[in-house]
């Protein structure tokens, strides 16, 4: 029998948080059925295990074990310290699009001065006027479905054929509660010949410990088009961030993507990225910083649906104590997708003896004129290197840094903006000072 | 007080004997070559000087300054004075030269509690050594040795050790790897660094070094010791003659 079909405590415990959610919900009629659809899917999958392949490492039942109850909107007292935690990661001069558990606060936000052609709203106002399609996915993934049957809130952003944006966008997600749970879905919608840049931010006010987030964003990326996006996670150490991203990319664009996570105790990041239009640029970074016993995940799925694109995925783990990183790479070759050149490496550096590092590619591959390869290593760092910078005087602490600096540096210097990227270096940086 | 002094210096790699009981005594303002056929101990002796794992001193000790250089870090020891030329400078993808000397510069005078250097200082040092060695300025925006030539590593050698100022600078093999022209540029770095205050140890396997860069003293080693000390007119009597008188002895 299929082991995904047994009924577990756990996912009884999911069918009871979609019960006692409902009046938090926006959105009737299509949007409701949606929802409870999604929530079916989600109860006959369960939580996912070490046996359904996609999760193989990441083995929700096990790490995760319940779904938590959805957050309240949060209140004044839990606003306040929101706004306290935003300092810390607001980057000056962009449009500041603040979620607190969830839920979308236009009083944190910055959206009076938006430049022409770029729209912004809550996924709340839209579910509540009825747009039920803001909530399907093209993927029957669990936690998507939760995703879907649980998003409170979240934010639309559409941006204008042809609009060229100086400021970039940002999107801060806080936590501020403490043993509870929540679900947003964002939409980013980028117009034919437009470009944009978009960092997410995931953070935690102070006292906000062992909660759980479920965030969604869709991004659909039109023709001749360029995007940059930067992911920086730094969730509470007691926290579980399951988050997916749903890309499409349409013809000749360029689209480049980074994560970088070093917060959590639980994580996975899983985009599901199509190119459906032909020439397109797909670049995709990411960086792990884990320590004690974090558990990492980042799982990629790149659909090449049409002729002519190119892919690079470039990821980097530093592992330290009992640190578990995961990497999981597919590349899609559909028939008709030919002269595609899609390529990921893979590279893990232990710290600690304890450390593990998992990766997966997966080349699924269906027409014959491409270029497709994968390469992953892991290992400690390179002795002979370590001599020479303490050779040349620089104390063993220092000389490691200078190291797991440069490895990850080869992800980070995908950031196209200099600021950004500089902003991204000092926060590895802060990681690595921290490291005992 | 002598600046380096090795006593029957005992040394095991993976419990085979390199060095058999080494004594070598070097005074400052003195250049020391050590000559030697392969395998006769010479590379170790400069790694075991400079602190690299890996070697297990079964025996004697290293005076540095008088001091226990055998207990030190290398980091120590380059902060003392300590400098080592690789044979193989290793590439280091990533972090930019002028990053990694800044680096190193400012670890080795705060471990001396000396004051930092402040960026408009350190970069005008630099421009001014690396002009001297004929280093262009877009070698040290790479990464450290990545993409170099032979001589271009060898030069980023020099270029370090004419910047940390070392009392001591042990050049391994040097010469390995470079035409007669890189050579020439980097022994004229070498022997303009030259001073009453500082030492040199020359390791080489030809005496061809040895006519850009020369010696006070040349000491042949076969089979882990010092088996002949002389003047610099030693190094051309092994031109004409050879190691192979000296393995005899060593036996």
């Amino acid at each position: 029998m299929n082991v995904a079909l047994v009924k577990t405590d756990t996912s009884r415990a999911g069918s009871d948080v979609f019960t006692l959610s409902r009046a938090r919900l926006p959105g009737t009629g299509k949007v409701a059925e949606t929802r409870a659809q999604a929530f079916a899917i989600f109860e006959r999958l369960g939580l996912p295990h070490r046996r359904v392949e996609e999760w193989k490492y990441t083995d929700l039942r096990a790490l995760m074990r319940e779904v938590l109850p959805l957050a309240d909107a949060p209140d004044a007292k839990a606003l306040a310290r929101a706004k306290a935690a935003l300092a810390s990661v607001a980057v000056d001069g962009a449009v500041r699009l603040v979620l607190v558990d969830g839920v979308f606060v236009a009083g944190l936000s910055d959206i009076s001065a938006l430049e022409a052609g770029v729209s912004i709203k809550s996924l709340r106002e839209a579910l509540e006027a009825g747009s039920e399609t803001l909530l399907t996915a093209s993927v029957d993934d669990a936690m998507l479905m939760l995703n879907t049957a649980l998003a409170t809130d979240g934010v639309l952003i559409t941006i204008a054929d042809g609009a060229k944006l100086s400021r970039p966008l940002q999107i801060i997600h806080v936590a501020t509660v403490s043993k509870a749970s929540r679900a947003s879905r964002s939409h980013l919608a980028l117009g034919n010949g437009a470009q944009a840049t978009l960092i997410e931010s995931i953070v935690a006010a102070e006292g906000a410990a062992a909660y759980q987030a479920n965030d969604a964003i869709a991004i659909s990326v039109g023709d001749e088009a360029a995007l940059s996006t930067i992911r920086l996670m730094r969730d509470a150490a007691d926290a579980t961030n399951i988050s997916s991203a749903l890309v499409t990319v349409g013809a000749r664009s360029k689209l480049n993507l980074f994560n970088m996570t070093s917060g959590g105790g639980l994580s996975r990041l899983q985009g599901f990225m199509t190119l459906a239009g032909e020439d397109s640029e797909l670049t995709i970074s990411g960086v792990n910083l884990l320590r004690d016993k974090q558990h990492g995940d980042l799982t990629l799925v790149v659909d090449h649906a049409v002729p002519g694109c190119t892919s690079r995925e470039n990821f980097r783990a530093v592992l330290d104590d009992r640190a578990h990183s995961v990497f999981q790479g597919r590349i899609i070759v559909r028939p008709d997708a030919q002269k595609t050149d899609g390529k990921m490496m893979t590279r893990a550096l232990l710290l600690s003896d304890e450390a593990e590092a998992d990766n997966k590619p997966e080349l699924e591959i269906f027409a014959d004129d491409v270029s497709c390869g994968h390469g992953a290593t892991s290992g400690a760092l390179d002795e002979s290197l370590l001599f020479y910078l303490r050779a040349r005087g620089l104390p063993e602490k220092q000389a490691q840094a200078l190291l797991v600096q440069a490895f990850v540096g080869e992800a980070i210097e995908a950031i196209e903006d200099e600021a950004l990227r500089e902003r991204v270096i000092d926060t590895a940086k802060a990681w690595l000072e921290t490291r005992s | 007080m002598p600046l380096l002094q090795i006593k029957n210096l005992q040394v095991r790699v993976e419990e085979r004997e390199i060095l058999h009981g080494l004594t070598l005594t070097v005074n400052e303002g003195e250049v020391h070559a050590i000559m030697g056929p392969n395998g006769s101990g010479k590379s170790t002796l400069s790694h075991v000087i400079a602190g690299k794992p890996g070697y297990e001193v079964t025996g004697g000790e290293v005076l540095f300054k008088g001091e226990d250089v055998l207990a030190m870090a290398p980091d120590e020891r380059a902060a003392k004075g300590v400098f080592l030329a690789f044979q193989y400078p290793v590439e280091i993808p990533g972090v930019a030269t002028m990053t990694f000397l800044r680096t190193a510069l400012n670890a080795q005078r705060k471990a001396r509690g000396e004051e930092e250097f402040s960026t408009p200082d350190f970069l005008r040092k630099v421009r001014e050594v690396a002009k001297s060695l004929n280093i262009p300025q877009d070698m040290l925006k790479r990464g450290v040795n990545v993409g170099f030539s032979g001589g271009e590593k060898k030069r980023n050698e020099v270029l370090q050790m004419a910047l940390f100022e070392p009392s001591l600078c042990i050049l391994d093999e040097m010469d390995s790897g470079l035409d007669i022209d890189a050579l020439r540029v980097a022994a004229d770095g070498v022997n303009a660094l030259r001073s009453p205050k500082r030492a040199m140890i020359v390791i080489t396997h030809y005496q061809r070094l040895l006519n850009y860069i020369v010696p006070d003293f040349v000491h042949v080693m076969s089979k882990g010791r010092v088996v002949k000390s002389g003047g610099k007119e030693l190094a051309l009597e092994l031109e004409a003659s050879g190691y192979a008188q000296f393995e005899d002895a060593a036996a």
